[in-house]
């Protein structure tokens, strides 16, 4: 029973309040990734899980029962460091058996959990070595067998891949997803700045943002129904462009026609009283169009990026500012200089209000 | 980068200075000491003697209260190391893992002690120990001593114990390590290197040091090695074969625990280097 | 169910408390001792430096106020102590962190053997000071020593003597023992700074075009400078704080020509028992390096504030 209910958590350094107030409840088997800009304390939200920092205020319950004070090795998790942390005076085989040592199993019983946990992470041959003589994979996998031994029934992890190079990590988190299909009644706690990361591997994310919980839902969900501005430029890389307009005419479509120029129509539906409202539109740069004839926008195109399978276009944005992005697929090495219409399926088409989805309200 | 051959012929040559430099005046007093007494002047400036012998040392050991600083000198320098690496440990631990309000306090109250002129504190301390009944005796230095070293000390270890990542205890106190299973088996034997320094060093300082065992104490039964040398010398001013047996004797445990423990030092000195 | 509420309740206040005074419970036994075994001597001595007080005089102890310091004033072999310890540590310090210097160079870069060497030029400083002291003394001395024979030879001396009682000289006798004494010191605390240098910042240079000499002077000198600043700061008040090798080696003599006034206080604390006039000296120098070393303080800020 390893559901996690996190009942308006607070914690503050000092004076210094980092979360206030988050909630967020946790089903057995999931894989929840927690993302958020640096320092919005996604580490300090997993290690008050894991019962490293105290917390200030409000409940955790792992499988129903209060754990705010039991020490970390009675929660029945463990954790994956981003330092790895493996202590560095023992062989592989000896850090993955200190934990089951400390918790007296039988010689037979650790040694068939250390083989087995080897086995599956190919870590076999290296069993005798110390940390030291492993490459960085090698160590990130000690520290996930480390894990895997003891069996528990949440798996807190902090950044795990952020120090490996870019193949590396790609094949470690396919190893993590098979892990996690293997443990299908495992929970795993997850935390990441890679999109990647938590688009591919999350049931759900959990996006972090000023001190709370931003939004909560399937990786499409968030990028499909981002709930604010915010989670709209954090889900989804390039990050979703904004453009700012006013409401023109509301129902169940509704335009807005930009300062830039341009109209947009939008399927998100609005009231009369939405009538002259200041929006912001967003679209993402894979959900432009070029188009002939009335679009959003129409702008120079400044900078072509090749990616080969998709082209990125850097567009001076009308008006002035920041460049606006437009993804298109296949290759356009022609547009570079070129002005362009760009245009948008309505049903792309998000609106927020003061910052805030108007989907949601 | 190619080194260029003349260059590297210097910097062997240079390096081959130091060491000449670094190690004559030890090669020397070895030198005499073995030199027989009837060779003393007529080969005094001969690189080694045409005939050597120990009885300078044999004198040395049987005939003079040698035996007793040496054993005083172990004794004071001994406890002074262990203690000191005790106190050091546990102040050292608490300015590196925690983070609490008198820490910088602490840490400018360790600073200025070594600042100020330790001679100053000869008459003081001596008023303040002669009533306790601690003048002239070993216990009095060990407790003095001790409070001289653990300044330095607690910055050493701190250095030591900043270079162990929390990670480490947090994994084992996660793996379910009480606190003490995680001191003895993750924080201990990643430290050792730091204590062993520590221990050398305080021994090394504890076994040199001369003007406190001069002030406090007085007569030969409780004399520390450097006082007893210096009376040797007095005493026996014309006998340099047997000064410089003595010496030799005193050098040896410093030395032996300082080759010891040297690589940890430069060790330990990086790693405050590296944090400024 | 409220039983179990009722411990959580209590449990983090108690745990808190506990918490917050485990740094003090793992300083404390180390700051007791330095309070009582050197803070509180301190105050005492300063005490004492307004005070008659003298160990053999059962009818000392009285408040004499300047005293002691108007008598200072007038003291011609105070003054000469205290231009000694300039001469003393000025030459010390100087001397120890040039060969300092290129011994932590010569050693920074690898070479079969560096352990061994690294080790062997180090040992002097595991040499108890009053040994070095006696050590060079014997080596200065012509009757068993090479030293006074070899300057002779090379003509630095007209006569192969001790230089120890040779009032001009006397003073290069502690200092060279200092110096040999002291070296590996500056060696050892100026490698780990050197270590401590990016290699990628040596290569960017040379790829540069920067010769030896300039990624001395732009890389290795800046990046040291401020380990340098601390050590030669530190290591001055230390050496003229530093009787040991003088009271073994000369005893401030011949004529008080080697007394600095670290020294001199020892003697008058030692030999006169007058612990007031040698508290009142050590006073005076206390002073007198804390005004420097503030002075190097005010120094180092206004250039930062400059660069
Ligand atoms: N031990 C601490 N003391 C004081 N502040 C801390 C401490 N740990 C983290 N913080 C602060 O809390 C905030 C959140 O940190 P963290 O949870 O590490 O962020 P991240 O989301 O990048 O993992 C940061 O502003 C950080 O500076
Ligand atoms: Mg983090």
């Amino acid at each position: 029973m390893a559901s996690i209910d996190i009942q308006s958590i607070r914690k503050s350094f000092g004076a210094f309040p980092v979360l206030h107030g988050v909630d967020l409840t946790i089903q057995d088997g999931e894989f929840i990734v927690l993302v958020g800009p640096s320092g919005c304390g996604k580490s300090t939200l997993l290690r008050m899980i894991a019962g490293l920092e105290r917390i200030s205020g409000g409940d955790l319950l792992i499988g129903g029962q209060r754990m705010n004070d039991v020490p970390p090795a009675q929660r029945g998790i463990a954790m994956v460091f981003q330092s790895y942390a493996l202590y560095p005076h023992m062989t592989v085989r000896q850090n993955m058996e200190f934990a089951l040592q400390i918790a007296r199993m039988p010689k037979a019983e650790i040694d068939k959990a250390v083989e087995n946990a080897a086995r599956i992470l190919q870590l076999t041959p290296y069993l005798d070595r110390l940390p030291k003589a492993l490459s960085g994979g090698q160590r990130q996998r000690v520290a996930i067998g480390r894990a895997i031994v003891r069996d528990p029934k949440v798996f807190l992890f902090d950044e795990p891949l952020s120090n490996l190079d870019a193949a590396l990590r790609v094949a470690t988190r396919i190893e993590i997803a098979q892990l996690k299909e293997a443990m299908p009644d495992r929970t795993m706690i997850y935390v990441t700045h890679d999109q990647v990361e938590a688009m591919t591997l999350a049931s759900r994310i959990v996006v972090l943002a000023r001190k709370g919980i931003a939004q909560v839902g399937t990786p499409l969900e968030l990028y499909e129904r981002p709930v604010d501005e915010f989670v709209a430029q954090f889900i989804g890389s390039p990050a979703m462009n904004l453009l700012a307009g006013e409401i023109i005419a509301t129902g169940a479509e509704t335009v807005v026609r930009l300062d830039g120029g341009g109209t947009a129509r939008s399927a998100v539906p609005t009231q009369t009283s939405d009538m002259g409202r200041k929006v912001n539109i967003g679209v993402r740069p894979e959900d432009l169009l070029a188009v002939s004839g009335d679009g959003l926008f129409s702008g120079e195109v400044q900078i072509v990026e090749a990616l080969g399978e998709v082209t990125q276009l850097y567009v001076a944005r009308p008006g002035g500012g920041a460049h606006i992005i437009a993804k298109l697929p296949g290759i356009h090495p022609d547009l570079r200089h070129k002005t362009v219409t760009f245009g948008a399926d309505p049903a792309k088409v998000h609106l927020f209000a003061d910052g805030r989805s108007l989907l949601y309200r | 980068m190619k080194s260029k051959p003349v260059l590297t012929i210097l910097h062997r040559l240079a390096i081959l200075a130091y060491v000449v430099f670094a190690l004559f005046p030890l090669f020397w007093l070895l030198k005499v000491s073995v030199t027989p007494n009837d060779l003393l002047y007529s080969e005094g400036v001969r690189m080694w003697p045409s005939r050597t012998s120990f009885d300078h040392y044999a004198f040395v050991i049987a005939h003079s209260a040698f035996p007793t600083f040496f054993k005083n000198s172990l004794i004071v320098a001994g406890s002074t190391a262990v203690t000191v690496t005790i106190l050091a440990s546990l102040a050292g631990y608490a300015l590196s893992r925690f983070n609490f309000k008198a820490k910088y306090w602490i840490v400018a109250l360790m600073l200025i002690t070594q600042m100020f002129p330790l001679v100053m504190l000869v008459a003081p301390i001596f008023k303040m120990l002669s009533p306790l009944g601690l003048t002239n005796s070993l216990t009095g230095l060990v407790i003095v001593y001790t409070a001289f070293n653990v300044p330095f000390a607690t910055f050493l270890m701190q250095s030591f114990f900043d270079g162990i990542p929390k990670d480490l205890e947090e994994a084992a106190m996660i793996d379910g390590a009480t606190q003490f299973v995680a001191f003895r088996q993750i924080i201990l034997p990643l430290t050792l290197p730091g204590i062993a320094a520590t221990l050398g060093f305080v021994f090394t300082a504890a076994w040199s040091e001369l003007l406190f065992a001069l002030m406090l104490i007085s007569g030969n039964d409780s004399s520390t090695f450097p006082v007893g040398l210096l009376t040797f010398v007095s005493k026996f001013s014309v006998d340099f074969g047997q000064m410089m047996a003595a010496g030799v004797l005193a050098l040896i445990p410093a030395c032996l625990f300082f080759l010891l423990i040297q690589r940890y030092l430069v060790q330990g000195l990086t790693a405050g280097a590296v944090k400024g | 169910m409220t039983l179990a509420a009722h411990s959580h309740a209590a449990k983090p206040l108690r745990k808190r408390i506990a918490d917050a005074s485990e740094p003090y419970l793992y300083s404390a036994p180390a700051l007791i001792l330095i309070i009582g075994v050197m803070l509180v001597p301190l105050v005492l001595g300063i005490s004492y430096a307004f005070r008659d007080i003298q160990l053999l005089n059962p009818f000392s102890g009285g408040f004499i106020g300047l005293d002691h310091f108007r008598a200072l004033g007038q003291d011609q072999a105070f003054f000469r102590a205290l231009r000694n310890t300039l001469w003393w540590t000025g030459a010390s310090v100087f001397l120890q962190f040039i060969f300092g210097l290129i011994l932590a160079l010569l050693l920074d870069k690898p070479f079969a053997g560096r352990g061994l060497v690294q080790a062997l030029v180090f040992l002097p400083w595991a040499v108890p000071s009053f040994l070095a002291g006696l050590n060079w003394a014997w080596l200065f001395n012509p009757v068993i020593g090479p030293l006074p024979h070899w300057l002779h030879a090379l003509g630095l001396l007209d006569a192969p003597n001790n230089i120890l009682s040779d009032p001009q000289l006397a003073m290069w006798g502690p200092i060279a023992a200092n110096v040999w004494w002291g070296i590996p010191f500056f060696a050892i605390t100026l490698l780990a700074a050197l270590q401590a240098i990016p290699r990628d910042l040596y290569e960017a240079a040379s790829i540069d075009g920067a010769g030896p000499v300039q990624r001395f002077l732009s890389i290795t000198l800046p990046f040291l400078a401020p380990t340098i600043a601390i050590t030669i700061l530190l290591r001055t008040v230390w050496i003229s704080n530093f009787a040991d090798l003088i009271v073994v080696m000369t005893n401030g003599g011949p004529a008080d020509r080697t007394q600095i006034v670290a020294s001199y206080i020892f003697t008058q604390a030692f030999k006169r028992l007058d612990f007031g006039y040698a508290s009142a000296i050590a006073l005076v120098l206390l002073v007198l390096l804390l005004v420097y070393s503030l002075l190097i303080v005010l120094l180092r800020q206004t250039m930062l504030n400059k660069g």
